[in-house]
Order: C-alpha cells, then structure tokens, then sequence
C-alpha cells in the first residue's frame, strides 16, 4: 500500500520534480531510486529523497561493506566465559562487555576522515565529539579516548598542516570535556598525503543494568530534542564521506562540522544525570550521521514503532531553513530523548541545571511510519524500518590486484646485506624515522592524566592501561588497550595483513599483563566500486575476521570508511583495529621499558629471514615492496599463554612486543626508559643467522623482548621449551648508556651510544614540525 | 575539615578533587553547583580544574560571576581557606583573590607532563623543610603563563608569596612561577595538579604533601584565630 503523499512543502524550492540529475547528486543509482519508490508507492519528494540519500550512503548503511562484516564473530565463542558480550555490533550505538561484579565497558572507534582532510582542526574535534556520544548514549560515563592517526610524509608541507591541525582539534576537544587520551599510534606514508586518517575511540563504563538502548517505545511517549540548536553545518556530511575527495572536495567546506566542547560536556552531564533517573528515559539516540533523520528512524525501526516531529519546535540558530536543511543538518552536540511520559518535568529540569535547550518535538506514534511535520502540516512519510532495514546490499566486483603477484615474488637476495658499517648507520635512520619516532610532540598535547586513573599512557607499556572505580576502594578493576595496523602490510598481502592487525594488537596486550576482551575496528579503504579496491577490504576483513574467531575476540562494533582515494592516488589498506584486554591484577600490570642495568634479555620467537614490506626497505633502501611476514597463529596462542603464566609468577620485568624497525628498534625502545637511558651487551653467539639486516631489522611476527631477572633466565628459557617456544638470552642490560653488539662473523662488535640515539629518537618529530 | 568542591560549568577535575580530598585524606567532602548561593557551612573551598564556560572569553572570566562567587569572595576575605588548582587558579586570579593573570603558554600548545617543581620557603608547612626541595606534580593546560607586572612581582616575592617554580619553565611564567597564596595566607593558587599525584598509579605521591599542607596550614591559622 503506497504511504500517504506529504502536502506541499512550505519552501516552494523542496516541491521541485524529481530529476535522473537530481538522484545522481545525491549519490542514488537509478536502481535505487525504483528501490525507494516501491517503498512509498509513490515518488518522493525531495526532502524525502534527502532523507534515503543520506541514511543509504556507505557511512550509515554498509551497504557495501555489510556482507563482508557479517564474517566477524559477535559474541563469545567459549559460552563460559566471564566476559560475554551484552550489546552487540550494529544493535546500538556502541558495544558493551562484561568485565565482572555487574560492570561492563562499551567502546568504539569512528573514523572522521574525509572532514579532516579539508578541515584538519574541526573535522578532527568533531570526531572526537561524536565518538563521545555514541558512548555515553549507551548510559556509560566515557573513560578514555585514543586514536590512529596516519598522515603523509613530514617533508610535506602540507602534511605538516594537517598533522598540526588535526592534532590541536583532537586536544581542543577532549582535554575540555575532561576525559584522558592515553595511546594510538601514528604513521606517516606518502599514500595518506592530503588523505588523512583520523580514527578516534572512546570507552566508557557502566554497570549492567545502566545499559540505555536507542529505541523508541510506548505510543505516546515524548520525543525531545536536548542540546546545540541546530544550523546549516555538514549538510549531509554522511554523505560526503562516502564519496572519493577531489581537488572540489575544499567546496564541501559546509559539509565540514564545527565542534563545540563546553556544549559537549554539559550534553555528556545532562544526560548522564537524567539517565541516572530511574525509569525516566526510554530510549536515547546521538544526532551523529545524518543527524536528526538517523535518529528519529533508527529509534523507531527499533522499537518497530511510528515517531512524529514537528520542525517547528526544534530549536534553530538560523533563520528561514527548510525541511531538507533542518533534517540533514549535522550539526554539533544533540541528542534525541524518548523520555516517559508524565515525566516532562523531572526532564526538562535536568537541562534547565546544565543551560541547555530540551524541546518537545513529536511523540511516540502508532503504526510504523516516520512522520515529519513543518507549519503544521506532514512533509516527510517513510516507513521507518525501511528506510533502515531495506538500503541496498551491493556485491561488489573484487579483483586481485597484478602489483600483488609481482611484488611477492620479490627476493630478498637480489639485496646486498648489510655491512659492519651499514648496521651502524641503519639503527639511527629508523629511529629517526617519524612513524617509529617518540611521539611526544603529539601525546603532550593531550590531557593523558585527567580524571587521575592512568597507569599506564602511551609508550611506558605496549599497551595503555587505566583503572576503572567500581564501586569501593578494593574494587579497582585494571583495562589495557591498543590500537594497531601495519598497512604496508595490508598492501603487500591483504589477508595476512588484516591476520598480523589483530594479533599484534593481541599481543600487545599480552605483554602489558592483559587478556583480549573485545575488537572494535575502523577499516579504511578505497572506493569499493573499483574492484582492485574491494578485493583488498575483502582480504583484510577475512584475515581480521579468521584471527578474531582463532583467539576467540569478538567484534563489538566498529566503522567502515571507503572512498579513501584522491584522483591518482589511493591510501594503504588500513584497517585499524583497537583491541581491549582485562588485567586480572594490579600486579600484573607490566611496561615495556626496563627498571634497572643488569636485567637479562630475552628473546622469544625465531630468527627471522624475511624483510618484506618492513619500515628497513622504506627507510634505508626506499624500497616498498616484499612478501610481508607470516603470521603463525597456534605459534602465537603458545605465546600468549606462557607469556602470562611468566608475568603471573612475578618473573617479567618488562616485555615489549618486536614490530616496526625489527630487534634492535624494539630494544632501544625498552632501553629509553622514562627519565634513564641504560644500554645493553649483546651477543649473538647461538643463534643462526643467515644475514644481518633481516636479524637486526626483520620484522617476524610473534617475537617479544623480555626483561627478566639475571638469576632467572634460565628458569624462564627452560619453560619456555616446554611451550615449544624459541628463547634465548641476548645480553644484559646495563648502566652505562652503551648498546653493544657482537656476533660470530661480525669484523668487530658494535656500539652507539644510546643517550644519542634516544636523541634522535625524540627529535625527530619535532624538529620536522619547526620547518 | 568539611571540603567544598565547586562545580562550575566546564569543569572537569571536580571529581578528581573530590577523590583526593575524601578517598584518599579522608575529609568529609561535597561537590557544590556553582549556582548555589551560600557555602552552606563549609570550612575550605576547593575551585578544581577544567574548562569553566569552556574557557570562552577568558580562562575563569565568566566564571568570577557564577552565583556562588559571592559566598567564596566574602569566605576569603574573612580569612577562610581556598585552593584553586588550574583553572581554579586562574578564576581566582579573575575574581581578584590572587594577584597577576595566567595567559597562553609561550609555546601557544596544550602542554601536559610532570612538572618538576622547586619548592620555596613561604610559610608554615609550604617550605623545603615540610615538602623537600623538589617536587613532581603533573601539569596540564593551555593557558598556564602566568603574569604580573613589576611592582606586583616585587610584592610576591618581598612577601614570599611565591610557594612553586617550575625548574623547567615549560609555558614562559614569569619568573617560573607556577604556584602562589595572597598575603594573609588563606587563599591558594597553583597551575599543576597535586590531585593527580596522589596514588600509587600516579607519575608522583608528591601532591599528598602539597594537600597536607594546604590543610595543615589552615587548621593551624584556625586554631590561632
């Protein structure tokens, strides 16, 4: 039965024909166009078409990426487990996990890319903005933010600016809404150059029964509207991120949103206190994407029920918008609140305190429509379960890129090894590389320490960790995270690209004393249209999705943000992943950077043959090509399992995970510990070594650094045989600032000194950003 | 003594305060609302750190005219004890309790790290002998380079009002001030943070000292008066 036509639209501009031209500009193939006149039975009218353009872009309905997703494994496998999922992936606004004792996190990653891009400061801020509400719209008081940030080289100007901008908008907002920014990480690659990915997370908790859902119920409950009045900012801002950028894309200034914190904030407060009212809301949804279109028909598809507003009442900051403006607005700070009826007034009161706007704008309606009104009369009909549930599902076209075959194939004895002179030369030149480089320039201008609950921050362990208050003083409870993802390694091969994403973030947390939870993931990609791009999404997702299944870490939730292509040139694959761990115990906690001089060494893991796709080649042979490393999951299980059992029994002193840069960069990076600079004696006696460059710089996965104890090395190394585990002593730690290095075969041993190298280390960054 | 954590707008390390001063020394503390109008029999102000109005206009301008600014002013100038932490620090710079002003940092970014600071001898329990020489206390603003002109820095310092100095500069204060009372003793002024470093996970214990101070001093001018 076709939904009842909508009367003439007040602004005699929205009752314009609808074109093939118009349906183009908003990004609808004609395909789609039929799709949504079946729904109505009807044709739209352009507001209407507004509403589907928006709500069946890439962002809000993965309509290209949905049957790809679906591999990911979204609850527990183990049914025992003390950490089963209790909101899961694409329920509500965010995923939540048991942690134990009634108390959960939900968490999530967002990217905001494509605003970035044209905007460095707002387009970052704003992101950060919105990954804040979508959790405390799930009832959890947020915790923590970090971020994957990957820009172009720093010899870019360019590059430079947005870094810059980018960096001041992520601190502008969150050190004002007082949550600390404690990791990520950060790259630099020419693909990213006027591409940037600005990937921003938040965590927050709550305790089960806190748990808010984003749907609407009870037929004649109240709609509100609380927060910013809403203006012509990012007018179809989900829109434009589903497209590629063009050198036009400065012209999508408008779709670009501008953050204000202290709104944030009190919006956060609000909220937080009026859903800490027992019984009062009903169901609450952030006006993110697509703004108040996607959460008035999110709140009622869930609910399966209709919803009716009337724009009138929503609070505007301009004059004269119409209804196409004032549904596709994004902007800033709102929320949608179904609250109970009969309780308007405990509510209202509430955003009185915090200065805020809260308009009644419709209700809770029979029926299954969702009802937009302007002067009274209906200007908008969709069904709303439609609108959400039917948005096209694409199969697009993969095809395996030729590069991949030819880059492969490459072999590593076609290179010359390093000699004694060339090792000495190639430790200094990744570590002044900016994506191995301290990152302090950046991580000093977050607040990383407000609401006093960080232990650890962003490189004094391989993962960040905070306590988390539950309840009384002996109810501490200790969360790990990180966020990881080697593109060049998805670039080289996809799938095992995507397998290394996840383990290495697993293994992370392993060395800093935690146990996997949770993923959440941001897959940046090209345009999936172009078959060369969708079979890499494919790849990465398959090998993300196989890794999670294998170590049992479910996907709460995540984003997908494709069309990452600027004319030529297109980014690495990217899928960042962000994987949250458990620390069972205070004591466990374990940093990365050694206590004292005389600590043993160890390494665990082979030794590896392999230089594929490693920061080596790109630094010091500029060299981009390679089969990257194999990932061994069973290898790493083993791995995971006796490295716990090591720090439980009190013998870790420090562990750090091998990644960029290979052993050598790994060591000096557990050398610089906090305001000391030790050094180290190394020997190379017992191991095989094949060639210099892949012992000192390879980068074969599963290998961890280990401090231990000098009296129980040997305790440590005998049980590692027992886990089939590779493990030898390397050296000692030592006070005198030399790292020194001697093999069989070497014509003499050698040694820096690390207080330079550290220098070199540290200055990197910010002597690229004085330029 | 009962602690009074004010809540303005924007602020952010109310919670913090409030953690430090009843979770970790025990002292019967209540958050208060900016928009309440009396102290309601309160012994000591805490003003903590955060964005008060999101520091719009100036850092603490629109804050000095909160309702409950009236009860702290009238509170101090009748000798009753105020601590302003950061933004705090820079609303009672603005209310006109603390002399001089705190500005962008030099460097015109966010800074935040631990702040070594040196200790200098101002009064009862603020000196070298109480607190040691040095101590680390995290800092963490934008706007934290305090200024004052010539005779006022004179009198801060013929006074001994100045109570912390960064040994590390790291926003261009004047004279590395990063911490000072007024002239009577009673109000407090200070940009790092003493309640972030008050637990074993912090960077520092060192801001067990700097609270234990503020309240020892204070119940000793008390039991004087």
């Amino acid at each position: 039965m076709p939904t009842e036509a909508p009367a003439p639209n007040p602004d005699p501009t929205l009752n314009a024909p609808i074109t093939p031209e118009l349906v183009d500009k908003h990004g609808l193939t004609p395909d789609e166009y039929e799709r949504i006149k079946k729904i109505l039975g009807r044709e739209p009218n352009l507001t209407e078409l507004g509403i589907f353009s928006v709500m069946w872009s890439e962002h809000c309905s993965y309509k290209n990426s949905k049957k790809l997703l679906k591999q990911f494994p979204t609850q527990k496998f183990d049914e025992d487990s003390r950490n089963k999922v209790l909101v899961k992936a694409g329920e509500e606004n965010a995923g939540v996990v048991d942690i134990g004792d009634g108390w959960a996190i939900c968490f999530k990653i967002e990217s905001h890319n494509h605003p970035s891009a044209v905007e460095p400061f707002e387009g970052a801020a704003t992101g950060v903005g919105g990954i804040l509400r979508d959790i405390f719209t799930m009832g959890a008081r947020p915790a923590l933010f970090t971020n994957s940030l990957r820009f172009g080289e720093l010899t870019s100007a360019d590059s430079r600016r947005i870094m810059r901008g980018v960096v001041h908008g992520i601190s502008h907002y969150g050190n004002c809404v007082g949550i600390p920014n404690i990791g990520g990480d950060t790259y630099f690659d020419t693909c990213y150059e006027g591409n940037p990915l600005v990937n921003a997370l938040c965590l927050g908790v709550l305790k089960h029964d806190q748990i808010k859902r984003g749907a609407a119920s009870g037929v004649g409950n109240p709609v509100y509207y609380v927060g910013a009045a809403t203006g012509r900012d990012g007018l179809g801002g989900a829109s434009f991120a589903s497209k590629e950028l063009s050198e036009e894309s400065a012209a999508d200034r408008p779709a670009v949103q501008k953050g204000d914190p202290f709104m944030g904030k009190l919006l956060m407060e609000a909220c937080l206190e009026m859903m800490g009212v027992d019984g009062l809301v009903v169901g609450i949804q952030d006006m993110g994407a697509a703004g108040l279109t996607c959460s008035t028909c999110e709140t009622a598809a869930r609910g399966d029920v209709g919803v009716e507003i009337e724009l009138d009442l929503v609070p505007q900051r301009e004059t004269g918008m119409n209804s196409y403006e004032i549904m596709l607005s994004e902007s800033q700070e709102r929320m949608l609140v179904i609250a109970k009826k009969g309780r308007e007034e405990e509510l209202e009161k509430i955003f009185e305190k915090w200065d805020l706007h809260a308009a009644k704008v419709g209700l809770v309606t029979e029926g299954k429509d969702m009802v937009v009104k302007q002067h009274g009369q209906v200007v908008v009909r969709i069904p709303a379960m439609d609108l959400t549930e039917e948005a096209p599902l694409n199969d697009p076209i993969a095809t395996r890129p030729a590069y991949l075959d030819e880059i492969q194939a490459w072999d590593i004895e076609t290179l010359p090894d390093l000699t004694d002179d060339g090792i000495y030369d190639a430790l200094p030149q990744l570590l002044a590389d900016p994506s191995i480089a301290n990152k302090r320039w950046i991580h000093r201008q977050y607040d990383q320490m407000v609401m006093t609950n960080t232990v650890k921050h962003a490189g004094e362990s391989d993962a960040a960790v905070v306590r988390l208050r539950c309840g009384g003083p002996d109810q501490d409870k200790y969360i790990a995270i990180t966020n990881d993802c080697n593109s060049r390694y998805c670039w080289g091969d996809p799938y095992e690209g995507g397998k290394i994403a996840v383990a290495e973030a697993i293994r992370n947390l392993a060395c800093t004393g935690a146990r996997p939870l949770a993923m959440t993931n941001n897959l940046n990609f090209g345009n999936p249209n172009k078959p060369e791009s969708f079979y890499m999404l494919k790849e990465c997702v398959r090998g993300l999705a196989e890794t999670c299944e294998f170590f049992d870490v479910p996907v709460v939730g995540g984003n997908v943000s494709l069309y990452n292509e600027k004319q030529d040139t297109k980014i690495d694959p990217t899928p960042v992943v962000s994987v949250v761990g458990i620390i069972d115990s205070r004591q466990y906690i374990t940093s990365s950077t050694i206590k004292k001089g005389n600590e043993a060494l160890i390494l665990l893991g082979d030794v590896p043959k392999e230089l594929g796709c490693s920061a080596f080649l790109r630094v010091v042979h500029q060299l981009k090509t390679g089969l990257p490393p194999r990932m061994d999951l069973e290898n790493q299980a083993a791995l995971m399992d006796f490295l716990q059992v090591q720090i439980q029994k009190g013998r870790i002193h420090a562990a750090h995970d091998i990644a960029e840069g290979g052993l050598l960069v790994g060591l000096c990076e557990m050398l610089f510990a906090g305001e000391e600079t030790f050094g180290a004696d190394i020997n190379f006696e017992d191991l095989p070594i094949d060639r210099w460059d892949s012992l000192f710089f390879g980068e074969s996965q599963g290998r961890i650094l280990l401090a231990v104890d000098a009296s129980r090395a040997d305790h440590v190394v005998h049980d590692a045989e027992r886990y089939d585990i590779h493990a030898d002593i390397i050296g000692e730690a030592n006070d005198e600032g030399i790292l020194h290095v001697d093999a069989p075969n070497l014509e003499h041993p050698i040694e820096w000194d690390t207080s330079s190298l550290r220098e070199i280390w540290e200055n990197a960054i910010p002597s690229a950003m004085k330029i | 003594m009962k602690i009074a954590v004010i809540q303005f707008p924007g602020s952010n390390c109310d919670r913090d305060a409030y953690h430090a001063f009843f979770g970790v020394f025990n002292q019967p503390t209540r958050l208060f609302w900016h928009k309440r109008p009396s102290l309601a029999g309160a012994e000591c102000v805490v003003l903590p750190g955060g964005f008060s109005y999101g520091d719009y206009l100036r850092c603490g301008a629109i804050a000095r005219f909160s309702p409950i600014m009236n009860s702290i002013i009238e509170f101090a100038n009748n000798g009753g004890p105020v601590l302003g932490i950061c933004n705090g620090f820079q609303i009672l710079c603005e209310a006109g309790l603390l002399p001089g002003a705190l500005v962008r940092n030099e460097g015109m970014e966010f800074v935040c790290e631990s702040a070594k600071l040196n200790v200098e001898d101002s009064m009862d329990y603020f000196n070298q002998g109480s607190l040691g020489e040095t101590i680390d206390i995290p800092i963490a603003h934008g706007e934290g380079n305090y200024r004052i002109d010539d005779d006022g820095l004179a009198d801060l310092e013929a006074n001994n009002q100045v109570l912390f100095r960064y040994a590390n500069n790291p926003n261009g204060s004047i004279s590395n001030i990063a911490g000072i009372r007024n002239k009577e003793g009673n109000v407090f002024g200070m940009m790092p943070h003493p309640e972030r470093a008050v637990e074993e996970i912090h960077p520092s214990r060192d801001g067990i000292g700097v609270i234990k101070a503020f309240l020892k001093s204070q119940m000793a001018r008390q039991q004087k008066a």
